[in-house]
């Protein structure tokens, strides 16, 4: 049985002096009556297909319906000919998010993590993180572990679709997710991992999905910025020694309630939002939608 | 909830796990059940895949499946292509199911020398599908686990027949479903099994009177 709160975890961490990604990976090959070797390589699977995927962008490649392609290639010219306000890292961040995005829209390979929708915010974080400072690629599959062991307590508590629980369940879980991994990379223990995971959680609670012509393009691509750089914001604030005053499980009950409470229009049906907006409707017209 | 690598994964091509990598998948499982390629697909769309699907690529995804193509194939925008290459005529059409999940495929698969076949299923998100009708039948399967898909004519003893054979080859039975049309009538069985179930069993199943054909879906095998 898969760890239903951020508490459990924890209390089998204390109690085995084991790190929370070890957690997640004993937890994993009981449930799935592997080995732990076998769960290790399955995940050095998935970190290895985030770095391939991101490589192949193209920045004159075009979504079918003409919306997204360019962004990551115009994000990189930017950081290389002028000053990004955020920063050279930041920008790269961004930049990765957007070609994820941009991927998934011109239907190449990606790692939903946990959605295709929100398949840029975990890459964004940790491969431009391990590319930027050479980290070793064992500490890098242990914070997939890390990413996987958060989402699936967000999924036991709440979810993961935004047709369920809007966008705060996709772009949502993907930031407090990669929040949690990339504090795992920076030594961060589990308490810090849980109030980085929390803090960006919150930051992007009532987060709606509104998807202009029912695609994963506008306004996903460029949400899978705003999660990224949430996450690494909320990662310093715990690295820092800020909490999250409100615990991490509580948080997520919060955001099952707030999805509950969320109108249909607003999940996933392309309705809502800026869906909804006069040019967002001139989009769906124009494609047949 | 589903394993870990149902949260970080399935690996994919974009844009949607539940239009596209739901679809190939879909596919996939139509082209396992009918046991080869067909030479002619038609494929209906219904609710969302029909109103959406063009930019999700439902249509491509649903069509490489069909070529027996994998959710992660970087072949699936050019599905349309490799299907020409290959020789496997399709139709894409709208179609209105009634009652139908808003995600619903219907595929009518066709080869010389083998019996026509209609299959329909829906995509339930994360990549996971579900087959809901088999030949004018109601089934309910996911094609996750070994599974094995029995057409019999409803008459005592075919149950017993499958049982009997499962056990000489020592095939623990997981879950067991049984459908019919009508009393008499044709019936399917679905049943999940723990094991792979070996071709000799699935052979000495097939040569029985009253059962008129065996399918088994191997989550990880190919057809």
């Amino acid at each position: 049985m898969s760890y239903q709160s951020m508490e459990e975890a924890q209390l089998r961490c204390e109690q085995e002096g084991i790190p929370f990604w070890k957690a997640v990976q004993i937890e994993d090959a009981n449930e799935r009556g592997v080995t732990l070797e076998n769960s290790w390589e399955q995940m050095k699977g998935m970190w290895h297909s985030m770095l391939e995927n991101l490589d192949v962008y193209e920045e004159n490649l075009l979504s079918p319906s003409g919306l997204v392609g360019k962004e990551g290639g115009l994000m990189d010219a930017y950081r290389e000919n002028e000053k990004p306000l955020c920063g050279s890292f930041m920008a790269k961040v961004m930049a990765n998010a957007l070609k994820m995005g941009c991927n998934n829209a011109c239907m190449k390979r990606i790692v939903a993590a946990p959605t295709a929708g929100a398949c840029g915010v975990l890459p964004a974080v940790l491969v431009t993180y391990a590319r930027e400072y050479n980290v070793s690629e064992e500490t890098m599959i242990e914070a997939m572990y890390v990413a996987a062991g958060l989402g699936q307590i967000i999924a036991n508590r709440a979810y993961l679709a935004g047709a369920s629980g809007g966008c705060q369940a996709e772009i949502g879980s993907g930031s407090g997710m990669a929040a949690g991994a990339i504090c795992h990379v920076r030594g961060g223990n589990g308490e810090v991992i849980a109030n980085a995971c929390a803090m960006a959680l919150k930051n992007l609670m009532g987060l709606v999905c509104d998807p202009v012509a029912g695609l994963v393009e506008v306004p996903c691509v460029k949400r899978n910025v705003g999660g990224a750089v949430n996450a690494l914001a909320a990662a310093d604030m715990a690295l820092a020694g800020i909490t999250s005053k409100v615990p991490i499980d509580q948080v997520i009950d919060a955001m099952k309630d707030v999805g509950d409470k969320m109108d249909v229009t607003l999940r996933e049906t392309g309705i809502g939002g800026v869906a909804g907006t006069p040019a967002g409707q001139a989009v769906s017209e124009r494609l047949g939608m | 909830m589903g394993n870990i690598f149902d949260i970080l994964g399935p690996v994919m091509v974009g844009p949607s796990s539940s239009h596209t990598a739901g679809a190939a998948r879909i596919g996939l499982i139509a082209r396992q059940l009918f046991g080869r390629q067909p030479e002619k697909a038609t494929v209906y769309l219904h609710g969302s895949f029909a109103a959406t699907g063009k930019g999700h690529g439902t249509d491509k995804a649903l069509i490489a499946g069909l070529l027996g193509m994998l959710p992660d194939d970087m072949r699936i925008p050019h599905s349309f292509d490799v299907a020409k290459e290959e020789g496997m005529a399709f139709k894409i059409l709208n179609k209105d199911i009634k009652g139908a999940h808003p995600n619903t495929a219907q595929i009518v698969m066709e080869a010389e020398g083998v019996p026509t076949m209609k299959m329909q299923a829906y995509s339930i998100g994360g990549g996971r599908i579900r087959v809901c009708m088999m030949d004018g039948i109601d089934v309910n399967f996911s094609g996750e686990t070994c599974t094995l898909i029995i057409r019999n004519i409803d008459e005592p003893g075919r149950i017993m027949d499958v049982s009997a054979a499962l056990c000489k080859a020592e095939i623990n039975i997981a879950t067991m479903q049984v459908f019919r049309d009508k009393r008499g009538g044709c019936a399917v069985m679905v049943v999940e099994t723990d094991q792979i179930v070996p071709q000799d069993a699935i052979d000495d199943l097939e040569s029985k009177p009253g059962i008129i054909r065996v399918k088994f879906l191997d989550p990880n095998g190919s057809v």
